[in-house]
């Protein structure tokens, strides 16, 4: 029997296999395909203590090997989320974790204080989208500003936290640490990198925010030497994600340091795609004669 | 009803006009299911290109289980799928969105289509069972399609460049023939036929560019007529998780508890009066 079992801050869960934060809704939608039962986690969709109406469109766009988006984390705010995602995610079993946004500390502290009596496993704390004007990256680009707002979270969250960082950064270990300095029990890289798209036709941006969050299977290598260097500058448990679209590159970010992986853009262009990542690990680890999961984390060095 | 993703065997392509192709797929659970309206998510074979083109389904065959896709090359993923031929793949995902809504017997349907928005009114024309007009507005005199509908409905054409029909949009053409009872319910008739004691109750469903759904809705807002609108939006996932493909709406929505809608999900066909184009 392999064991496929892994722990983040505490919480056990089945298989390392998460999604990542706005490719997959609160679950349901995907629920047609793919069983949430074979999930290690499912991780929402961000959401804010009020809702948010997100950026005009287009919104996104396809580039070479990927594409750009910027919804701008429209959520029908904390407590639509919590009457409706919440309980449609508990009738699975598999662990939740619920992707926090906010303009200021106060609307994160909001959101997290909210979640302390919901039937949450984990926190994902996002001060990394590229694409709102406040909040957002604006707290993940400066390690004080990571370090102030990991602190104030913490000190109002009753689930284990998870900082999301952003990649749109010079040194992700800069970050990585000041998470840690902030008292994070995990981080979890990386985000969208901020990228543009011109129509030469139109002459015009073709997002209607100009900018957009880049992701999809080109930039993989960016993300697997991130999450490298940031699980060797930490003791925290890193989750890690950036182009995952099959088992081996889920395996790669194992390899590289990451105790879970985030499988995101891939879901767009095949909705099956985190439950056959999660077999293909299995049918790995047999093929390899590996017992534990665990083996494998940050086993390349 | 259920969302299936498929290999489906090509059985025919043709060019139908200008960088216009028709594809028959053999696509059987999702030719079984499907509706006038619906579309499919179309997926490359290049990796390079991620996400699937969203397609409207322009005929239904459910005898032999196919379906047909009519669509213009707008980019490189649309490039590819133009040289599938017969015996080829495509992969394939739907059938998605809500589709056209039924429209009673009694009623008279203005079945409007502007340019590659002209494709799913055919589906419409063939299924719906009451007195149909269909206003097809085009380019030029590459009229793709307009046969295809005179069994099922009067067709009127309306062209840009004023080669065929009359010169303008749909709308123009709406005015000018009077195919719409006006405010005070009286239709302009050609001279010497009958007027209509009492017409049938319109109902406009539309397809096309959004300048066009818009001066639609305007228009069937004035004139208090039932108007259906099928939008169009960059989308990435197709199935309403994303967020990508939303659109404003005029009240705070269920779903979004904001004032968006998802164009692949809650749509593609929306009640005129309920979105803000």
């Amino acid at each position: 029997m392999i064991d496929t079992r892994v722990t983040i801050a505490g919480v056990e869960l089945k298989n390392p296999v998460m999604t990542a934060s706005g490719t997959f809704g609160s679950g349901e939608e995907y629920s047609e395909f793919v069983d949430l039962n074979r999930l290690g986690a499912v991780v929402t969709k961000g959401v804010a203590n009020v809702p948010w109406p997100g950026n005009p469109t287009p919104r996104v766009a396809e580039v070479y090997g990927g594409m750009l988006n910027a919804i701008g984390l429209q959520n029908p705010g904390i407590d639509v989320f919590a009457r409706r995602d919440i309980p449609f995610l508990k009738k699975y079993d598999t662990k939740i974790v619920v992707n926090v946004c906010g303009r200021t500390a106060e609307d994160y502290i909001d959101v997290v204080e909210r979640l302390g009596d919901e039937p949450v496993d984990l926190l994902e704390i996002n001060i990394s989208c590229p694409n709102v004007k406040e909040g957002g990256i604006a707290f993940g680009q400066d390690p004080k500003a990571v370090e102030k707002i990991t602190r104030q979270v913490k000190e109002h969250a009753r689930q284990p936290v998870i900082m999301k960082l952003s990649p749109n950064v010079t040194d992700i270990t800069v970050m990585a640490k000041a998470a840690e300095a902030g008292g994070a029990d995990a981080i979890s890289l990386i985000n969208t990198l901020t990228g543009m798209k011109i129509d030469i036709h139109k002459r015009m941006f073709v997002l209607a925010n100009k900018t957009g969050g880049m992701s999809g299977p080109a930039i993989k290598p960016i993300a697997v030497r991130m999450v490298y260097q940031a699980a060797n500058a930490v003791k925290l448990p890193v989750i890690g994600m950036g182009g995952i679209a099959t088992a081996e590159d889920a395996i790669e970010f194992l390899l590289a340091g990451a105790t879970a992986v985030s499988v995101g853009t891939a879901n767009f262009f095949n909705p099956c795609a985190t439950v056959e990542i999660v077999e293909g690990i299995e049918k790995y680890m047999e093929k390899y004669g590996i017992a534990d999961v665990k083996e494998l984390i940050g086993a390349v060095r | 009803m259920s969302k299936i993703k498929m290999t489906a065997n090509v059985i025919k392509q043709d060019m139908i006009g200008p960088d216009i192709y028709s594809l028959w797929i053999l696509a059987e659970e999702i030719a079984a299911q499907a509706r006038a309206g619906q579309f499919l998510s179309v997926y490359t074979k290049d990796a390079s290109r991620l996400l699937p083109r969203p397609i409207s389904i322009c005929e239904i065959d459910r005898e032999e289980g196919a379906l047909r896709l009519v669509y213009r090359i707008a980019g490189g993923g649309t490039r590819e799928f133009a040289g599938y031929r017969a015996g080829d793949t495509v992969t394939v995902l739907g059938p998605l969105g809500n589709g056209f809504p039924e429209i009673a017997a009694d009623r008279h349907v203005f079945l409007i289509g502007g340019g590659i928005g002209i494709p799913p009114m055919l589906e419409l024309a063939k299924e719906l069972n009451c007195e149909k007009t269909a206003v097809l507005g085009y380019r030029d005199a590459q009229l793709f399609l307009k046969e295809e509908f005179e069994p099922y409905a009067e067709v009127v054409v309306a062209t840009e460049d004023g080669s065929v029909g009359t010169k303008g949009n749909v709308l123009d053409a709406i005015r000018e023939q009077g195919l719409i009872a006006d405010t005070a319910g009286h239709l302009k008739l050609p001279a010497g036929e009958a007027v209509k004691q009492k017409p049938a109750a319109p109902v406009i469903l539309a397809c096309g560019p959004t300048p066009m759904l818009r001066a639609l809705k305007a228009f069937a807002a004035e004139r208090r007529i039932e108007c259906w609108l099928s939008l169009e939006e960059r989308m990435a996932c197709g199935v309403g998780a994303c967020l990508a493909c939303v659109c404003q709406t005029g009240g705070v929505d269920a779903h979004s508890n904001v004032h968006n809608k998802r164009i692949c999900k809650d749509g593609p066909v929306f009640e005129a009066g309920e979105v803000e184009l």
